[in-house]
């Protein structure tokens, strides 16, 4: 048995589910689309649309450097074959943790989600216990983004403060 | 309200099943009137997809929380359409622990 991988973690689940082809003289089938991981769709988003090194991008998703590199490299392939071939490309699946979604109690130990995005979460559903935090491995950037919520979740950058204005991402939840 | 349990028996003795999809028997314990029931899962051994009828299954059953290690990649979006919250134990417990935290 091959060592399980290790969860990527990703700042926000994209908003489209895929992407469709137009001007093709022959209708192609779900079933001839490429599927993309949801990790190689945040890797093409920090590394090309937000431009970051991939060491930085690596950082990020709490995986190695090498790791992002080959998440990196097939996601162009898939990209390029989808381009190329005129296949539909449909965005699911992959080992990944969203941001903002799980809370880890420090009582019972134990992690779990939220269900509704607008629900607040005050004590733990296990134990009952108050004493929960956001489960994010790297404490630094929950002390920074009790100063700065805005800046927190938009840019998808643990570091960020919201001064860089990288791109629409920085700007519009400010 | 009513929450699974993923188990290794079917018994409070045994302890909490690392999986998911592919646990041995689901114990479904009721908060309101502090019973459990066992369910055998019939899907363990199915080559593919044992995550999604686990998940039907559960949610046949009205349950409102589930309980495990861990969840396959398939899960969380299934969930999180019937409106089920995940609470994953890292730790080796077993069912009687778990529902005595449940009832603090």
């Amino acid at each position: 048995m091959s060592r399980p991988k290790t969860i990527r973690r990703i700042a926000f689940a994209p908003s489209i589910s895929g992407l469709k082809p137009y001007g093709l003289s022959i209708t192609t089938k779900r079933s001839e689309s490429v599927f993309l991981l949801y990790e190689e769709y945040e890797a093409i988003r920090l590394c090309d649309y937000e431009k970051y090194n991939q060491t930085d991008a690596a950082t990020f998703m709490e995986i190695s450097r090498p790791t992002l590199t080959r998440i990196y490299t097939s996601a162009r392939e898939k990209i390029a074959t989808a381009m190329i071939e005129g296949r539909r490309i449909i965005i699911e699946g992959g080992k990944v943790s969203l941001d903002n979604d799980w809370f880890h109690c420090k009582t019972c130990d134990c992690y779990f989600n939220r269900i509704k995005e607008e629900d607040s979460i005050d004590s733990c559903s296990l134990c009952g216990s108050s004493d929960i935090e956001p489960f994010n491995s790297d404490s630094t950037f929950i002390n920074q983004a009790e100063n700065h919520p805005p800046a927190h979740s938009c840019c998808g950058r643990g570091k960020c403060q919201g001064t860089r204005q990288r791109r629409k991402c920085c700007e519009t939840k400010e | 309200m009513k929450i699974a349990i993923t188990s290794t028996g079917n018994s409070l003795e045994s302890e909490l099943d690392p999986r998911f999809g592919r646990c041995a028997y689901f114990i479904i314990y009721d908060t309101e009137t502090k019973e459990h029931e066992t369910i055998r899962n019939e899907n363990k051994n199915i080559d593919d997809g044992a995550g999604p009828r686990a998940v039907e299954l559960i949610a046949s059953h009205q349950v409102k929380k589930v309980i495990s290690k861990e969840f396959g990649i398939k899960i969380k979006s299934l969930l999180c359409d019937y409106k089920i919250q995940m609470i994953m134990i890292k730790e080796k417990r077993t069912i009687e622990e778990i529902i005595k935290l449940i009832n603090h």
